[in-house]
């Protein structure tokens, strides 16, 4: 089976249609990232959790001016082990790897 | 027209059912899952898959909808490997059902070994009887760990063909590695996790249109059961061609699944309601 090549530049619109049709969309989403940092803010004192240590490195991700953020961004949210673990304790996900593993 | 291939109807409403049939859904096909709670016997599942079997296919009928489905312990059960092993043998008998295409949706969750020794034994399964695979891949943080490992553990039973398994939630972190070892990939189409309707057509418009599906997942949480035709009006929205959304809406999922030799998306006549069950 032949590997399946990224193709980076394929869209059926221009760059111009693309910023037309998602502008207001994206810039609402930035804002509701924007708010939700003001939001912890606001809750007054404390440390980031590893959910919020990786929230804030894929933010930093967004701006390296490297193609394939997305899945960047996944395989940096990723438990990057390999073996199964021993025993499932929990049955949900936190959306971030744990590298000291309290979540699982 | 359209076909969503994963959704959870026993979780949904009859108003459901009339949204899928208005937006143009003809057939799907539901996987055995969890059901948000862990059952306390394998008699559960047996009275499980006779809703799957039996009751559900008749729901759906009613709204013109064909009804089809895959067996399973989900691997949000399977870390009692004794337990998951009672529910598994209890599958060879319902394989005769009409509406059944497969084992599935199996799988890891959290990537443990139990869940990895049910998994090899619903592999077993299948292998046994040739049957269609469905699988889930773990959610957020284990997804990219569990897809691998999924794939090496399928690998370890040469009789299962990948053209005829299909992988389940990949994302864009995902769909490569599944594409590249010759399975078929599923794209859920779900508010907060897994994939939106746009994502899901950057990931056709990256990785082609070759083995590829989109599916609601439609279940007890937050889901949307017509997702599948809000994605049909982002790919128009983008100017993709129409024969391309009949393509990833329908007539992949029918190429796939009619390996089954048991899936239909032939037009149904809505039913009238059995007064007699």
């Amino acid at each position: 089976m032949s590997e399946v090549t990224p193709n980076l530049n394929h869209s059926p619109m221009t760059r111009a249609q693309v910023v037309d049709a998602y502008f207001m969309e994206h810039r609402a989403r930035l804002l509701d990232v924007a708010a939700f940092l003001d939001r912890i803010d606001r809750a007054g004192p404390g440390t980031d959790d590893f959910r919020m240590n990786a929230y804030r490195g894929a933010i930093a991700l967004l701006l390296d001016g490297q193609p394939q953020r997305t899945r960047r961004m996944l395989e940096l949210l990723s438990d990057p082990s390999t073996t199964p673990i021993a025993a499932a304790h929990v049955k949900g996900a936190t959306g971030a790897h744990d590298p000291i593993g309290k979540a699982h | 027209m359209y076909i969503d291939p994963h959704v959870h109807m026993v979780s949904r409403s009859t108003d459901d059912y009339v949204h899928m049939a208005r937006a143009g859904c003809v057939a799907i096909t539901e996987p055995a899952f969890w059901a948000g709670y862990d059952r306390s016997s394998p008699q559960g599942f047996f009275d499980y898959f006779r809703q799957l079997t039996e009751s559900e296919p008749r729901r759906a009928a009613q709204y013109g909808i064909r009804h089809h489905t895959w067996l399973c312990i989900n691997p949000k059960e399977a870390e009692d490997p004794v337990f998951a092993r009672e529910v598994i043998a209890l599958i060879p008998d319902f394989l005769k059902k009409e509406n059944v295409l497969g084992i599935g949706e199996i799988g890891l969750n959290k990537n443990s070994r139990n869940e990895m020794e049910i998994l090899e034994a619903h592999l077993q399964l299948a292998s046994d009887h040739n049957l269609l695979v469905l699988v889930h891949t773990p959610h957020l943080e284990d997804k990219l760990k569990g897809t691998l490992l999924i794939l090496d553990a399928i690998r370890r039973f040469p009789k299962l063909d990948p053209g005829r398994v299909l992988i389940d939630h990949v994302e864009e972190h995902t769909a490569k590695h599944v594409l590249d070892r010759g399975f078929w990939c599923g794209m859920t189409l779900y508010p907060d996790t897994k994939c939106t309707p746009q994502r899901a057509v950057d990931i056709i418009e990256t990785y082609g249109s070759e083995r590829i599906w989109m599916n609601s997942a439609g279940d007890w949480g937050h889901s949307d059961p017509i997702a599948v035709p809000k994605a049909q009006m982002e790919m128009r929205r983008r100017g993709h061609l129409e024969s391309l959304v009949r393509q990833v809406t329908f007539g992949n999922p029918q190429r796939f699944l009619s390996q089954s030799g048991r899936f239909s998306a032939e037009p149904l006549r809505p039913t009238a309601p059995d007064i007699t069950r």
